[in-house]
């Protein structure tokens, strides 16, 4: 039997323990399933607020997408409801969906259960974040309910237009978006800590950094960033509510509405702007760096190969969230910006491509010669993998400044952040969500189902992106209310805004088929046993599935390799758990058998 | 930006350089056997240890991480007050007399704190209850204090939405109070725990991360307060 050599310096120094009493034990029903502390059910209340407000979200694209494809036909929506839809749209999905979904759905789910933990580590706290994350949302959704309506300033809030009178929901619509998002950035910093923190200090014996499964990775960089880049939104949040509300000029500049001048003075918007994308940019990452980990997985289990660079991989995710601090101007390349700094933020915008490019490579070298099962998990992976290469490229371009400043405020811009960041990591969010929901709930979602809403989603989406690249070059505005009577829009446009609304509309239809899925299986589905997937990662290795609260039964799993070892020359099985010791496993004779314990 | 991008980029050097120790030399994809304590399986007090930690108590880790998220939090206040001050409508405020004297009470109450902490290793019950009170009331009085100094500029028209500067002058000190007021609640744990008796090393914890929470507090308020009066 060889000794044992630790994987990371900190693994020889004494241990903490958890004890058991620390455990909170509900009792109740309410304890149980209302303020629980245990990390699984606040993911699951997670994912499903974040799903349902999603849900909206979309609703308020396709009225988008109706007044687009057919002008003027529908009464409701107004010019100022459409921007307001517009608003809640993106906010929603960038913040309230995507952001609370991997962190607060997956992070909450898979961390304790992957790092070998019996839960979070302040779990009290935990549990406040997520009612917190509810509030804010309610508020938000409140806010299309005031007078006024909600804010119709776009998702990024720029001020001066956001507060001044003409703008849609200038009143208590903007105040309470404001109010929303600190809330928000509250509730996360509560759950972020422990995320971070769990990684850190409550990784099972043998569950070295090195040893963690990349989603584990992507969830642990993009807390950090979270943790760093969301205090910039929390900041110019409070600023401008007290531009709003106490009448400071933060970032309001000496301004006249309707020839009557405003008591503001010398603000800055342009300072609104670099601290809204000091966070604004980071934020790509945070939804991004969860979706590499998780694909990275998702792909390993299902091409039953280990995945290509895993160290690599684990540097990549690091660089990337590193840079991502430093290109957050290149989203203000046409605020006035001295050229130099362009230059800087473009070089640095390039860079990062570097890093991505590399995580890229490796996902198709895992995918290369392997024996790819095409479950649905591994069909959303692929997806994503396509739509993000296609959605990073437009990035070349943008990133550019003289390729960007025309295409800048044009459909272009719509279309590339769309792939590269709602399209491809809502892949990786569906993938997530057939590959685990088997240990959520103990039965399988149904494949055929699946499929269908996969290849729904996945053409319907090229169908909706592709063509938006093509009015962006022609200049179509984005946030317009209508296009008509622009001399330089072609008849062709009109065409296709025809074609990528009933688009939308087919995808946003087939989301339903989704959620019937998850309703249905969750009665009627397979049984799932505890691990469908053949996979090496510990959440498969439970003594329970569903697991139940405090994860592993009486004792913490012992880690002795690492999440990858699919089809190990020798093994019996194409698969090797992370808690299998190596002197236990059934081997094959071979003459090179690595599996046997060396003398 | 410089101050939050030269902050974080501290930060990410710290996270590299201990990432990097981590993984040279580190072949993750080699299983390896547990035998350094004999048996794999082997347990401290019938209870599973673990082994992935920092060596540092949990909570430590945990405030150390929230100094993190506030420090980004007043870094990035920091930005947009130097940014903001460079536009030509900005006047300088005369930051009133009584902030130093706010100064001294919450130095006071850190040297407190670590009296209390002292005597805590010591055992010194009676002398930790009597810190612990002192240290709180001398902390509302400097809150007490930043209230008056609110009001004496209010008083003399140097009202929130008058100049920029104002504006940052209350938006500094109130975003510093409510992190201390947010300290107290712990302070008052453990000032409950003093006098319910509960053990030592709880006891001595909640008061050791006061006494951190307490010496970060004052240093960003020195640099907050420096940065009002040099504005």
């Amino acid at each position: 039997m060889m000794s044992y050599v630790a994987h990371d310096e900190t693994e020889l120094i004494p241990p903490l323990e958890v004890e058991e009493e620390e455990l909170y034990h509900p009792k109740t029903f309410i304890g149980k399933y209302i303020w629980c502390q245990d990390a699984k059910v606040i993911a699951i209340q997670y994912t499903i607020t974040a799903m349902g407000v999603g849900l909206l979200a979309l609703v308020l694209s396709g009225i988008m997408r109706l007044q687009l494809g057919f002008p003027n036909s529908f009464s409701f929506i107004t010019p100022g409801a459409y921007l307001q839809f517009v608003t809640m749209h993106g906010m929603i999905m960038v913040v309230y969906l995507l952001t609370a979904i991997f962190l607060g759905g997956f992070g909450n789910y898979l961390i304790p259960l992957m790092v070998g933990a019996r839960d979070m580590v302040f779990p009290y706290a935990n549990m406040l974040s997520y009612w917190i994350y509810l509030a804010a949302v309610l508020l938000l959704v409140a806010s299309l309910f005031v007078p006024g309506g909600s804010t119709g300033a776009g998702w990024t809030l720029y001020p001066p237009q956001a507060i001044v009178e003409g703008t849609p929901g200038a009143g208590l619509g903007i105040i309470l978006m404001l109010l929303s998002l600190m809330l928000f950035i509250i509730g996360f910093t509560m759950g972020g800590l422990n995320y971070v923190v769990t990684v850190l200090q409550a990784r099972t014996r043998g569950m070295t950094l090195m040893r963690l499964p990349l989603t584990i990775w992507g969830i642990l960089m993009a807390t950090i960033l979270a943790l760093l880049a969301f205090p910039a939104l929390f900041v110019s949040a409070v600023m401008m509510l007290l531009d709003a509300t106490l009448g400071t000029s933060f970032f309001m500049p000496a301004i006249s509405v309707a020839g009557e001048m405003l008591d503001y003075q010398g603000g800055s918007p342009v300072l609104f702007q670099h601290l809204f994308w000091f966070f604004g940019h980071p934020e790509v990452y945070i939804v991004a760096l969860p979706a590499f980990g998780i694909v990275s997985d998702l792909i390993a289990v299902n091409a039953r190969k280990n995945i290509f660079g895993y160290r690599m991989m684990v540097w990549a995710i690091l660089i990337i969230g590193g840079l991502s601090f430093v290109v957050w101007a290149h989203h203000m390349y046409v605020s006035g910006m001295n050229p130099y700094f362009g230059f800087f933020f473009a070089t640095t915008t390039l860079i990062i491509a570097i890093p991505t490019a590399l995580k890229v490579y490796n996902w198709v070298l895992t995918l290369w010669r392997g024996n790819i099962r095409f479950t649905v998990p591994m069909l959303f992976a692929i997806g994503f993998l396509v739509t993000f290469v296609n959605g990073g490229l437009t990035g070349l371009f943008l990133g550019n400044v003289p390729v960007d400043v025309p295409l800048s405020d044009t459909m272009f811009v719509v279309a590339h952040f769309h792939m590269v960041m709602a399209v491809a990591p809502i892949m990786v969010v569906f993938g997530g969500l057939y590959h685990w929901y088997p240990k959520v709930t103990g039965r399988m979602l149904d494949p055929t189902l699946g499929k269908i809403h996969f290849w729904v989603t996945f053409i319907g989406s090229y169908s909706i992106y592709f063509p938006m690249h093509y009015l962006g070059i022609l200049g179509v505005p984005r946030r317009y209310y209508s296009i008509e009577n622009i001399s330089f829009i072609p008849e062709s446009a009109h065409t296709l805004n025809v074609q990528i609304t009933i688009a939308a509309l087919i995808v946003g239809v087939v989301q339903l088929v989704f959620v019937y899925n998850l309703i249905r299986s969750y009665f009627k589905g397979e049984p799932a046993g505890p691990n469908p997937w053949e996979a090496t990662t510990l959440e498969w290795q439970t003594a329970d599935t569903p697991p139940r609260h405090g994860n592993f039964g009486p004792e913490l799993p012992i880690v002795y390799r690492w999440a990858y070892d699919y089809s190990v020359p020798g093994a019996v099985l194409d698969y090797i758990p992370q808690n299998q010791p190596p002197d236990s496993l059934p081997a094959r004779e071979t003459d090179d058998n690595p599996q046997a314990p060396p003398s | 930006m410089t101050a939050a991008l030269v902050f974080l980029a501290a930060i990410m050097a710290t996270i590299i350089w201990w990432l990097a120790r981590q993984t040279i030399n580190v072949r993750p994809w080699e299983a390896s056997t547990i035998a350094s304590t004999g048996d794999p399986g082997s347990e401290v007090g019938n209870r599973p240890r673990v082994a992935g930690s920092l060596g540092f108590p949990t909570l430590k880790v945990g405030l150390g991480l929230f100094l993190c998220v506030a420090t980004s939090l007043f870094g990035l206040l920091m930005s947009a007050y130097f940014m903001r001050s460079m536009l030509p409508d900005w006047n300088r405020l005369s930051v009133p007399d009584l902030m130093w004297l706010n100064t001294a009470l919450l130095l006071a109450s850190c040297v407190v704190v670590h009296r209390t902490d002292t005597a805590m290793k010591k055992g010194a019950r009676r002398e930790v209850k009597l810190g612990l009170l002192v240290g709180a009331i001398l902390t509302l009085l400097f809150l007490a204090g930043q209230l008056f100094a609110w009001n004496q500029l209010n008083t003399a028209g140097n009202t929130v939405e008058a100049n920029a500067a104002n504006a940052f002058f209350y938006l500094f000190t109130a975003a510093h109070g409510v992190h201390l007021l947010g300290g107290l609640w712990v302070w008052a744990r453990a000032t409950a725990g003093a006098w319910f008796n509960l053990e030592r090393v709880r006891l001595g914890m909640r008061i050791e991360l006061c006494k951190v929470y307490w010496d970060y507090l004052f240093i960003i308020w020195l640099v907050l307060f420096f940065t009002l009066l040099s504005g």
